[in-house]
């Protein structure tokens, strides 16, 4: 099946080579900081956590979503996920391998990451966020592979590969839960230190991944001769209102327990965030145009006629990830670490260097994607019509 | 038995041979490494030693350090660093050394270039040790 | 024997994964098989011993700015610490390195000063530094045991294991950790020949000297302060000092509420105790 990804047409090839042309500068500029130093990034002594983090922590989530397409179609049989389910899986190894390169990027020695597996530290959730992530990894590889496989022989999947499909519904539970430790178990972090944060990430996980799918589906759908239907898209679109409305009344109880008890440790994160705090308001406009696309596409999707329209479905879908980005991508970092332990605020911003860095590991990620889904759409449009019953 | 397209499969063949047997073939031409390593001992320090106590003598014998200083090394710094160790009773000649690189073998090879980097150029190997530890100073050797 | 490709491709996928993992188990089990355990190693006699490592910092004995900045430094070369201020004297935050420094009373226990405060009592200097805490966060964080706790109660640092996944900083509650955003070695301004200095990529801290209690010495900013300006001992032990300021003054620690139990601590209205 790997041949198929070698196989198409002068626009395929012009996508993989720009990506690719991305992955290299990103190459280049991460060499640059391999051999100096994170110092080339915008972190620092106060803000010690960046744009990588946040990107990973972001990452994690919509390598999660994929749980939201499992659960209907292999504990409920919802067949109408039937043909959708497989884009799910292959984002989810998309996604997680940028997980994955944006720890390795971000590591001071990485070099020395092997002494994660060396020296097992059961009592650290780092050690267990990384256990879990290549246990998704791996699981969602072969998942992904072997029905795959089964489809393209028109046969359903073996009986043996059921177990691995419904453990990777709790694995994929547990690897964003697992990530939201890693925050909400710090004493010292205001911000951070809150009971609703893994229940913060799900929710926004389960919104956002399966809107970059709804996007990914419509993408897949006017390049290719493979339709995955009007109505898993809607099913989607449901579940993506649903989880929106729980992110942000999360988000609103985050703000009440903050300036209702009136502790000043846990307003200023925020109050730096959303309207400024002694004299610095760098992160003002982008967590606001956070929030307003947050309404704004949660108004869109509560409206059938407007999430019905495929057209305004995507635009409402596309502003919800940008906004998820910034918050979970972005704003939850900075907010952790300004201001810091001295209550000073000491701000951040990534430098050029970074910012290609990270946008190489995109491109990476989006280059396995593209692969993964040029196999899989080719191998469905041998199908066409023909419906599996898994 | 007619081979086709002989010609071009061995002149590749004689490319792919040439390409991975050049960092031999280059070394010879240029006439280094193909001289066996030998590291200095005679520092004034190991002099001094060596007036002392009548020989020259390292925490273990020479063999044994040629190839294990690199596991011992390791293991000196986890016992010092996590376990508070300082003394190490040597398995040769029972004396106590100071675990520690900087205070302890450097003592005695002070002489980086011709001790250390003469095995470490040759194996081409690049220790990390020196990212961190400082380099002694390079003492000129005591002509005796 | 035929194969198809995707056979091929199968077996050499399991073949290099199998290979490679046994290379790395080959490699670990070298690496563990070698440990060296009492009495091939020992302490030194003259090292000086603790159950529970404590300081004790009275500003009261800091009059000038001279005083402070003796401790500074006396810490900071005995240890390598990297000088990156910029050349007109001022702090170069994004890549500074700090073992202990001043910070205001303000600053330092945040949320216990009040509007009704005078600026001179706001602006007060106190000695931060590591607390080495009982229940230390960033120990409990670290994935790779690079931070752990010893016998005597200092929270230490092992800088040839950690991977610089800068997990301590975030759980710090302190701000006590710095790490090296670049090579440090340029910028050491007295090398210290004695001690080794760190790399690029990994954090560092305060380790309570630990080098110097393995010789005998108290820590380096102990022995610079003026008398009596930092105290160092046993808490464990009934009758050493700093126990019996503990136990009978007035003394507060930083963010106490957090349940880190940290053992700098600060004495409040100063005293005749040295």
């Amino acid at each position: 099946m790997l041949e198929k990804a070698l196989e198409g047409s002068k626009k395929y090839w012009a996508w993989v080579f720009f990506l690719s042309a991305l992955s290299a500068i990103g190459v280049y500029y991460y060499l640059q900081q391999f051999f100096y130093g994170l110092g080339i990034t915008g972190l620092h002594r106060d803000v010690s956590w960046g744009l990588y983090i946040g990107q990973f922590t972001f990452l994690v989530g919509v390598a999660a979503s994929a749980v939201m397409l499992v659960i209907p179609y292999y504990l409920h049989d919802f067949k109408k996920f039937g043909k959708i389910v497989i884009l799910g899986e292959f984002l989810a190894i998309s996604a997680v391998t940028m997980c994955i390169l944006f720890i390795f990027v971000d590591m001071g020695q990485p070099m020395r990451i092997t002494n994660v597996l060396l020296h097992p530290t059961p009592g650290s959730v780092m050690f267990w966020d990384s256990v879990v992530l290549m246990g998704y990894l791996v699981i969602n590889a072969l998942v992904g592979w072997v029905t795959l496989g089964a489809d393209r022989k028109g046969m359903p999947p073996p009986q043996w590969i059921k177990p691995f499909i419904y453990l990777s519904i709790p694995w994929a539970i547990s690897i964003h839960t697992v990530t939201a430790f890693l925050y909400s178990g710090v004493p010292g972090r205001h911000f951070w230190l809150t009971a609703v944060m893994a229940a913060r990430f799900l929710a926004s996980a389960f919104a956002g991944g399966p809107a970059l799918l709804i996007i990914l589906a419509l993408i897949v759908r006017k390049l290719t001769k493979f339709d995955p239907g009007k109505e898993p898209i809607q099913a989607l679109g449901r579940i993506v209102s649903y989880a929106m409305f729980a992110n942000v009344f999360l988000l609103g109880l985050e703000f009440f327990t903050a300036f209702y008890s009136g502790i000043p440790g846990h307003q200023h994160p925020f109050v730096y965030l959303y309207a400024g705090l002694d004299g610095h308001a760098e992160l003002v406009p982008l967590m606001w145009t956070s929030s307003i696309f947050a309404v704004i596409s949660l108004t869109m999707l509560w409206v059938p006629a407007v999430r019905r329209n495929e057209g305004t479905l995507a635009l409402a879908c596309s502003m919800l990830f940008i906004s998820l980005w910034i918050d979970k991508g972005f704003g939850l970092v900075i907010g952790g670490f300004v201001p810091n332990p001295f209550e000073e605020i000491h701000p951040y911003w990534p430098t050029m260097p970074e910012a290609f860095i990270t946008l190489g590991v995109w491109a990476i990620g989006f280059l396995v994607l593209t692969f993964l889904y040029k196999i899989a759409v080719s191998v469905r449009e041998r199908n066409i019509g023909i419906e599996i019953d898994h | 038995m007619k081979i086709y397209d002989g010609g071009k499969i061995f002149l590749g063949l004689l490319v792919f041979v040439a390409i991975a047997t050049f960092p031999f073939t280059f070394n010879m031409v240029m006439g280094k490494g193909t001289k066996t390593p030998e590291p200095k001992t005679d520092t004034p320090a190991i002099q001094e030693y060596e007036k002392v106590n009548g020989k020259k003598e390292c925490v273990e014998s020479k063999e044994f350090m040629r190839t294990e200083h690199m596991q011992l090394l390791n293991n000196w710094r986890d016992s010092v660093v996590r376990d508070y160790n300082r003394g190490y009773m040597s398995n040769t000649n029972g004396k106590r050394f100071n675990m520690s690189l900087q205070n302890g073998c450097m003592q005695c090879h002070s002489n980086k270039k011709k001790f250390c980097d003469e095995c470490h150029n040759y194996m081409a190997v690049k220790p990390y040790c020196w990212d961190c530890h400082i380099q002694p100073e390079e003492k000129e050797e005591a002509k005796s | 024997m035929s194969m198809d490709r995707r056979k091929f491709l199968k077996i050499a996928g399991i073949s290099s994964i199998l290979g490679f993992g046994a290379s790395v188990a080959s490699a670990t089990h070298t690496i563990w098989q070698k440990g060296l355990y009492p009495p091939q190693v020992d302490k030194n006699k003259e090292a000086l011993t603790a159950k529970r490592w404590a300081m004790v910092v009275d500003m009261s004995k800091f009059k000038t700015e001279e005083d402070v900045k003796k401790v500074v430094s006396a810490c900071h070369q005995t240890h390598n610490v990297p000088d990156f201020r910029n050349p007109d004297d001022s702090v170069n935050r994004k890549d500074e390195i700090k073992w202990i420094w001043q910070a205001s009373y303000e600053r330092a226990f945040p949320g216990q000063d009040n509007k009704y405060m005078s600026e001179h009592m706001k602006e007060m200097p106190f000695f931060v530094l590591c607390n080495h805490c009982d229940n230390p966060p960033c120990v409990r964080v670290c994935p790779t045991k690079a931070t752990f706790k010893l016998a005597d109660g200092i929270t230490m640092q092992d800088m040839h294991r950690c991977i610089g996944c800068r997990f301590c900083m975030a759980a710090c509650p302190y701000g006590a950790r710095s790490f090296n955003w670049r090579d440090p070695l340029p910028f050491i301004k007295n090398v210290n020949k004695t001690y080794p200095a760190r790399t690029k990529g990994v954090v560092e801290k305060c380790t309570f000297c630990s080098e110097r209690l393995s010789e005998g010495k108290i820590p380096a900013c102990v022995e610079a302060a003026p008398q009596g300006g930092l105290l160092f001992g046993d808490m464990e032990d009934p009758n050493s000092e700093v126990r019996a300021i503990v136990s009978n003054k007035y003394t507060i620690r930083r963010k106490p509420d957090l349940g880190t139990g940290p053992a700098i601590y600060y004495l409040i209205g100063g005293g005749d105790h040295a």
